[in-house]
């Protein structure tokens, strides 16, 4: 019978890796055949990454300018005098003018950019209804209490879309004009402003309420536009399909942004003659100067730019790659010298005994 | 638990302290009372019977299906940070401050309720379920109705129910003793269930009971009982039966037979229910398991109010920064600004209020809500590994370690005093019988002492032990042992000890006695005292029908006589013969071992294959052998395995009955002595030795067979027990030669010594005796020899009648009847005329001084706390190493305060100015009454290690006066060790609470009996030694071992890695979150501190209890940051566990520190990486989660030494999960979770490269400090650690010892880094 195996205590415990804490084990981080050239190969692997992200972020070019309208900064001075104390202030146009000496290559975006405006204040931040931009009858006639005090009208008729956010909504607009020659004609550069917000958001997430005979203005009915805004949710555009809470700037504008000094899409420039980019000239935006930004110290800016297989224009990554790289390198070989000097020791020690 | 005194001896039946307990089968005096109708209540009451009275079930659960959800929260709430989380989580209730969404908010602390709930849950369903197997045991109980024992569930019987019980039953409830099968009314019962002790403890049926010639019969019991009401004093029951006729007799503990003990010996008893259910004694002393706070644990509570502080600072500043920002934005009608709900502007103090609040909710994870969960199931893991480790299973008890308390075990690794016992903890507790001196003449027993030495030659030498002039059963003895030498080639520790329960004893489930080894039996006797005691034997065997036959023996001889006739018949020893049970007169019938071999033989049972050695399995013989018991008589059942296996308690089964061995023959039958101390059995093994054996003890008379003489018997007229503040017992017997009545006393020397008969001239010879003997004495305790002095008075019938009345009368009283005793014994033992002195031998257990040296090493101060004599422990103290030979000892002895003080100046005097003092000073201020101070050796005093002090215990007393407390505790400790003698249970427990709360210092005791309780209790850990004197120390203790030697493996691995893991898991724990709440916290600047979070609700919410746990789980359970080979090698190690290098303030810090690093490294390269864009703020707080999570797991790698599978699969599982739960929460619903609406941004940052640039670039960047300082210091260390493996056997390499301590200066306090790393040893490897 099995008398070795039962021979055993009853209370003996039993001997396995893993109760008697034997487990195969290693320390992988901190032992110098792998730490030392861990950190080598680290080293040069970030620095070729920080190179390449620090060229390919310079390839970019990127065309701004800020049109706040701070005293003597340009024509857009004029339209924030008037727009002060008033709000909302009215449709004021100025221009910017610049010309590209060469091609600057597309695909181009057309941003704005605010500074110093915080989207992402809290109270700011929750102040909308998800339930009542998803298109939901229920919602859009009882918009939540977060909405407070963008819920309800004066006149008690329910705020769509409700909120601070979509209140603020960015309303300035921007057209891109083109001159070929010197003293010719500006011809208008078509704006792709399709797609520009996110494809779930404006398939998933933004819904119109169900049209009413048809008509999204009677699906609307009832309800009130937001205090700053001059015309009905279901008037932002003429195109039935960028229009309500499905309007693309709305949507883009809804998206709240992480930090106080953010971008955001106007447009894409790659019809027509522009696929390319923009080609040398002379170039005009023509801006309807409408959002309130100096009262609180913002400013507003237009940006071109393109954009590389990693995004935007930022060669913080690179730079910090390359540091980050150097550093390792560094490191390493301290750590050299450390590990040689007791290797060292050690092999004193050893011819001790 | 604390025994309760009573404070009145006689308080016990002052009205409303009694219980009245009558037959259940009488009519009911409320049916007899209904009748007389108005009386009723007056007649109840005068009975006492409105007291409720429990029944017999047994409930120890907590809850009930109804009460448990309020219940159970109750109790969770009892723990401050459920509070606190249900507070945080109700706050999101209030919508002006809510930060997340209310009902999420709620879910992890409603997490963690429920998984304590249910784990609370299923403890109470095991309890439910034992409680039910208890309940429904059955016995048999006197039913009115039958008139008969009908067979009852033992939660049906009730108070004054008569129940019947047989051998081997347990007994259900308390049960007054009424009527036994034995002759004589008695029953042996055996307590191992209640407090361990297995030799069997005798009860008496009720006086009155005894004497009824027919068999009980319940339906005649008319006696009313009054008794104490339901306490838990195990060793106290009072209470007086009425008899119809008015009559009283008292009652008292030796009639009451208690739940859990098991009937032993006895075919079958009667008795009455007196307390039942939880009233019994055994349930009332049955308190659950301890719950100590660990020293980390209060460490932790502190730092856990340090971040407390950290998160109002945080939210604080925060406010304040919100309330600026919002007055700065406000007039302004900023965009982004947004009024109140009523379109009021919010005043920038609201909303620098409103925002404090809304602060703390965010940033609550600074709090770890599942610190104290994960801290608890760690612990429970690491009490699993510590049972699990087989090297802390001694296989000779088959016991296991156990862990009795959960949550203190990394109290282990920080202990810095040792108080321990000394019988029984550094010594076996089995006594060996060395020498004697009788009448004044030394009989050094040199041949023993040469046996003795063989033994301890044998555990080394694997030879064949030549064994000459042994008596027979000694031979079988030794052929058996050399046998098992010759099996097993690691028999050292059975040689040794030989305390291996064998089957023999198990075989035989109703004998439990010592497993005395042969050591302690095989006494080679003096030749010159074998001599003279055959002198005595033979001249008395001739003369025995004179009249008076010793009168004609030489006082020397007669004295002989008398000490041996003293050593077999004054103590307790009962004795078994194998032909049981137990009749009135025992004859020698062969033993019969059929039954049980017949059973062993039996196919259905294991068979033995030639040559092994080793244990049965027990379980499965057990269960076999009670399964036959069943039908089996009594008589036939007893199974008696062969004489030889029964007293050589070590041997295995398989010796006596393989056939090629065949039985010697037995010359006489086998007799087994079972005693209530070893010390008691070694000297009867010694008398047995001189052929004066003790055959037969009944309650009224011993009989002692001698070779010539042949068998006498004392008339037994009373047995004065033991007890501790005689520190004696006595015997009254009527000498059968002579038909005096002698007093036979043994007991301390000190205390004997002084009842001598007093000095006179003209007992010239027996004063020299007295000086001679008081010589060996000091000698023998100089040997570390316990000593016992035989003493023996003769009585003239005047004299015995005289005491015998006062002592009947003590007897009989009822109400002071212990006093009247102990007054009645004292009468009795003076003027007694020495006979001899004994020297006992308790020799030291396996590996003690080992032991002791490691502990040392590793810097632990170790006390012993004796009650032995001061010679005999300092004896002890050298042979354990405590005390070393070239060191100086500092005795302190004192007979006054006055004097204690002086000395205790003298002696911090000579401590402070080592080397300028001398020996010769020494003798000069030794005056008062004290010894001396003396000094062991004189060079050792210029430069040598510091002393030590050894203290006895009327000293001690002193010492511990509260105005000499402190200089007694600084002279202390300045010493190396300190050897407490003579010291009382109380101060013993006295001396620890000095220590644990002046020098506030981690305290370990460690003990096996009794009078170690209150020291095992008082101290931060508590050790008890599941050994000879019962479970009295390991009920009481936190962790129990078998042996003093597991000690070291216990503290040096087991402590050292509980608290390592432990200490860097709550660092890591505190890192964690302080580094989560940092992002949060550098995101306020660029919000205006509004209190918003880039990090979605859920990760938030989630990420401590699900994302980011299991790592650091595995690592705090699995985690080694030294080998255990190393570690038992380096016992130094040990040392950092005790200054809490791993967990300091400083560590703690350094941490916060590291942390606040790296969560600004994982905020500010996403914040540069994404500046200026469009992105939004989860698109940009989500790689933010993700990079935490990388930093933690790389952090982790860091910090965790040894890399198992485990740890791989715990962090391939964090990453999978984190990412599965966010593809899987970011797709399920586009408008469900406000505000954070995160949908799709995973899966949108997936196709992000800058996602994946920044995922790899800022955990390491966060981490490049931490792991290169981590390495460099890791290196500078571990050197040694990789050579050790090999220098294992050598030794220690002064280069080496180098290199470990310029380790530690790396890291010590001029140390620099993120932590204290000095202890943090890499494995590189060497593992596995």
């Amino acid at each position: 019978m099995t008398w070795s195996a039962t021979a055993r205590g009853a209370h003996q415990p039993d001997n396995t890796a893993f109760t008697q804490q034997r487990l195969p084990a290693w320390q992988p981080l901190l032992s110098a055949s792998i730490t030392l050239p861990l950190f080598f190969c680290a080293g040069l692997a970030f620095i070729g990454l920080g190179l390449g992200l620090y060229y390919s972020s310079n390839g970019i070019k990127e065309l701004e300018y800020d049109y706040t309208g701070n005293p003597g900064t340009g024509n857009c001075s004029v339209c924030a005098a008037e727009g002060q104390g008033r709000a909302p202030p009215p449709n004021c146009s100025c221009a910017w003018y610049f010309s590209l000496p060469e091609l600057f290559p597309g695909p181009v975006y057309l941003y704005y950019e605010l500074t110093n405006f915080y989207q992402n204040n809290r109270r700011y931040g929750v102040s909308r209804d998800d339930a009542q931009l998803s298109g939901l009858p229920s919602a859009l006639h009882h918009p939540v209490n977060e909405c407070a005090p963008y819920q309800f009208s004066a006149a008690g008729l329910p705020i769509a879309p409700c909120g601070a956010i979509a209140n603020s909504l960015f309303n300035d607009s921007f057209s891109l004009w083109h001159q070929r020659r010197p003293g010719g004609p500006y011809v208008e550069v078509p704006l792709d402003r399709a797609a520009i917000a996110w494809w779930t958001d404006y398939h998933v997430k933004f819904r119109n309420p169900p049209l009413v005979n048809g008509s999204l203005a009677l699906a609307f009915r009832g309800t009130a536009p937001p205090p700053n805004w001059h015309r009905p949710v279901y008037e932002l555009s003429p195109d039935p399909n960028n229009t309500g809470f499905i309007n693309q700037d709305f949507v883009v504008w809804m998206r709240t942004a992480a930090l106080p000094t953010f971008r955001k899409l106007y447009a894409r420039i790659r019809q027509g003659n522009y696929t390319a980019g923009l080609p040398r000239g002379a170039y005009r935006v023509n801006i309807t100067y409408n959002y309130p930004v100096r009262v609180f110290g913002g400013h507003k800016l237009i940006i071109f730019s393109n954009i590389s297989w990693m995004g935007g224009k930022n060669p913080f990554l690179g730079i910090a790659y390359l540091v980050v790289g150097s550093l390792c390198i560094l490191m390493g070989f301290v750590m050299l010298v450390v590990y040689i000097r007791y290797q060292d020791q050690n092999d004193e020690d050893d011819d001790d005994e | 638990p604390p025994r309760r005194k009573q404070p009145r001896r006689a308080g016990w039946r002052a009205r409303g302290r009694t219980r009245t307990v009558r037959s259940n089968l009488l009519p009911p005096p409320s049916a007899e009372d209904s009748v007389a109708g108005a009386t009723k209540g007056e007649r109840l009451q005068r009975l006492g019977c409105v007291q409720h009275v429990a029944d017999n079930r047994l409930k120890t659960t907590k809850y009930t299906l109804l009460s448990f959800l309020p219940k159970n929260l109750f109790e969770q709430f009892h723990r401050l940070a459920n509070v606190y989380f249900v507070f945080i989580a109700l706050l999101n209730f209030v919508p002006a401050v809510n930060a997340f969404q209310p009902g999420l908010a709620l879910a992890p602390v409603l997490f963690i309720l429920a998984v304590t709930a249910f784990k609370d849950l299923w403890e109470d369903y095991s309890r439910y379920r034992s409680d039910h197997e208890i309940n429904h045991l059955g016995c048999l109980v006197f039913s009115r109705e039958e008139k008969k024992y009908v067979n009852r569930f033992w939660k049906e019987i009730h108070v004054g129910d008569f129940v019947r019980l047989r051998c081997n039953e347990i007994i259900p409830a308390d049960i007054l003793l009424l009527s036994s099968s034995d002759p004589d009314g008695l029953c042996h019962i055996e307590t191992a269930n209640l407090d361990g002790e297995t030799n069997l403890k005798r009860r008496q049926v009720v006086r009155g009971f005894s004497e009824l010639v027919s068999e009980f019969n319940p339906l005649t019991f008319t006696s009313v009982i009054e008794c104490e009401k339901p306490n838990n004093d195990l060793t106290r029951f009072r209470g007086c039966i009425i008899h119809d006729n008015g009559k009283k007799a008292g009652l008292y503990k030796e009639n009451l037979l208690l739940r859990g003990c098991t009937i032993r010996n006895t075919e079958a008893v009667v008795g009455i229910v007196i307390y039942a259910g939880h009233e019994t004694k055994a349930l009332l002393n049955n308190s659950g398991p301890r719950y100590k706070r660990s020293q980390l644990e209060r460490q932790m509570n502190c730092d856990v109010l340090w971040c407390v502080l950290l998160l109002v600072c945080m939210s604080l500043f925060s406010a304040v920064g919100h309330g600026l920002w919002m007055q700065r934005y406000q007039d302004k009608k900023a965009l982004f600004d947004v009024p109140e709900s009523d379109g009021s502007s919010l005043s920038p103090v609201t909303a620098a209020v409103y925002s404090f609040l809304t602060m703390i909710i965010v940033l609550q994870v600074l709090i770890p809500i599942s610190l104290y969960v994960s801290i608890e199931i760690v612990k429970v893991c690491q009490v699993y590994f510590i049972n699990q480790d087989i090297e802390l299973y001694d296989e000779e008890t088959d016991s296991q370690l156990q862990c009795r308390a959960l949550n203190i075990t990394e109290d282990l690794g920080q202990i810095q005093y040792i108080f321990s016992d000394k019988t029984g903890t550094l010594t076996e507790n089995k006594m060996v019988f060395r020498r004697c001196t009788v009448s004044g003449i030394e009989y050094s027993h040199d041949a023993n002492a040469q046996r003795l030495a063989r033994y301890q030659e044998a555990d080394s030498e694997e030879e064949e032990v030549p064994r000459g002039g042994s008596s027979q059963r000694g031979s079988i003895g030794s052929h058996q042992s050399i046998r098992i030498l010759h099996r097993s080639q690691s028999t050292k520790s059975y040689w040794r000890t030989g305390s291996r329960k064998t089957l023999g004893s198990l075989l035989d489930p109703t004998h439990h006695v010592y497993p005395f080894s042969p050591q302690e039996k095989d006494i080679t006797p003096d030749p010159k005292l074998l001599e003279k005691v055959n002198e005595c034997d033979k001249y008395l065997a001739i003369s025995r029908h004179q009249e008076h036959p010793l009168a004609q023996l030489s006082p020397e001889l007669s004295d002989v006589f008398d000490f041996f006739i003293a050593l077999t018949i004054c103590n307790t020893v009962v004795v078994t013969s194998p032909d049981q049970p137990r009749q009135k007169a025992s004859h020698g019938v062969p033993p019969r071992a059929h039954d049980a071999l017949a059973l062993l033989r039996s196919p259905s049972v294991v068979s033995l294959p030639e040559g092994e050695h080793g244990s049965l399995p027990f379980r499965e013989l057990l269960s076999g052998l009670r399964k036959m018991q069943q039908g089996a008589s009594h008589r036939e059942r007893l199974g008696q395995p062969t004489p030889a296996i029964a007293s050589n308690g070590y041997s295995s089964p398989a010796d006596s009955w393989e056939p090629e061995y065949p039985q010697e023959p037995q010359p006489k039958q086998e007799l087994r002595f079972e005693a209530e101390s070893p010390d008691e059995a070694a000297l009867v093994y010694a008398a047995k030795a001189y052929n004066c054996a003790l055959v037969d003890r009944l309650h009224d008379q011993v009989s002692v067979e001698l070779p010539h003489l042949g068998r006498l018997t004392f008339e037994l007229l009373h047995t004065l027990g033991f007890d501790s503040i005689r520190k004696r017992m006595s015997v009254v017997i009527r000498h059968p030669l002579t038909d005096e009545i002698n007093v036979y006393t043994k007991g301390a020397d000190s205390v004997v010594m002084d009842l001598l008969l007093p000095y006179d001239a003209r007992g010239q010879h027996q004063n020299k005796i007295r000086s001679k003997t008081q010589n060996y004495l000091n000698l023998y305790a100089m040997e570390g020899l316990r000593t016992l002095c035989i003493a023996k008075r003769v009585l003239s019938k005047e004299e015995y009648a005289c005491w015998l009345q006062s002592h009947l009368e003590a007897e009989s009283s009822v109400d002071n009847r212990e006093e009247l005793l102990f007054q009645s014994a004292i009468r009795l033992e003076t003027n007694l005329h020495l006979l001899g002195a004994t020297g006992i031998e308790d020799r030291l257990q396996d590996g003690v001084p080992e032991t002791i040296t490691k502990l040392r090493q590793a810097g632990l101060q170790i006390w012993v706390l004796t009650g032995d004599k001061q010679e005999t422990a300092i004896n002890i103290a050298y042979a354990c190493k405590l005390l070393d030979h070239d060191e100086e000892v500092i005795t302190l002895n004192a007979e006054s305060q006055e004097a204690c003080a002086a000395l205790l100046d003298q002696c911090l005097h000579h401590v402070q100015s080592r080397g300028s003092y001398t020996p010769e000073k020494t003798e000069s201020c030794v005056n008062v009454g004290f010894s001396s101070l003396y000094l062991a050796s004189a060079t050792s005093t210029v430069s040598g290690p510091s002393p030590s002090l050894v203290i006895d215990g009327r000293s001690l007393a002193y010492a511990l006066d509260k105005n000499l407390e402190d200089k007694f505790l600084f002279l202390a400790k300045q010493c190396r060790s300190v050897l407490c003698c003579r010291s009382t249970p109380l101060q013993k427990s006295m001396v620890v609470k000095l220590v644990r709360s002046k020098l506030k210092a981690m305290t370990l005791a460690i003990g096996d009996g009794a009078n170690d309780v209150s020291m095992i209790q008082v101290a931060d850990v508590g050790v008890g030694i599941s050994g000879q004197e019962g479970m009295q120390a390991v009920m009481a203790s936190d962790f129990a071992v078998p042996r003093f030697r597991y000690l070291e493996r216990l503290l040096i691995v087991h402590g050292h890695w509980c608290y390592s893991r432990l200490a860097n898991m709550v660092l890591y724990f505190f890192y964690k979150n302080t580094m989560f709440v940092g992002l949060l916290f550098w995101f306020q600047f660029y919000c205006g501190f509004s209190a918003s979070a880039m990090i979605d609700q859920w990760y938030l919410i989630f990420f401590n209890l699900l994302f980011s746990s299991l790592p650091q789980l595995v690592t705090g359970v699995l985690d080694k940051n030294v080998p255990a080979h190393v570690l038992l090698l380096k016992p130094q190690l040990y040392k950092s566990g005790q200054n809490r290098e791993e967990y300091r303030p400083r560590a703690f810090w350094l941490n916060m520190v590291d942390a606040a690093f790296q969560s600004l490294i994982c905020f500010f390269i996403p914040y540069l990486a994404y500046y200026d864009s469009d992105v939004d703020m989860f698109t940009w707080g989500t790689p933010i989660t993700a990079i935490a999570l990388f930093t933690f797991l790389l952090h982790l790698g860091i910090e965790t030494k040894t890399w198992t599978w485990l740890n791989w699969t715990a962090c391939v599982f964090s990453i999978f999960l984190f990412f599965t739960v966010a593809l899987i929460y970011n797709a399920s619903c586009a408008t469900c979770y406000p505000p954070s609406n995160p949908y799709w941004t995973m899966q949108a940052l997936l196709g992000d490269p800058v996602f994946y640039l920044i995922c790899l670039i800022a955990p390491i960047t966060a981490l490049l400090p931490r792991w290169v300082l981590e390495f460099v210091s890791d290196f500078s260390t571990h050197t040694a650690a990789i050579l050790l493996p090999k220098d294992q056997q050598g030794a220690q390499h002064s280069g080496h010892k180098c290199t470990i301590e310029r380790g530690h200066r790396a890291g010590g306090p001029g140390g620099s880094g993120p932590r204290v790393l000095q202890t943090r040893r890499g494995c590189f490897g060497s593992m596995s």
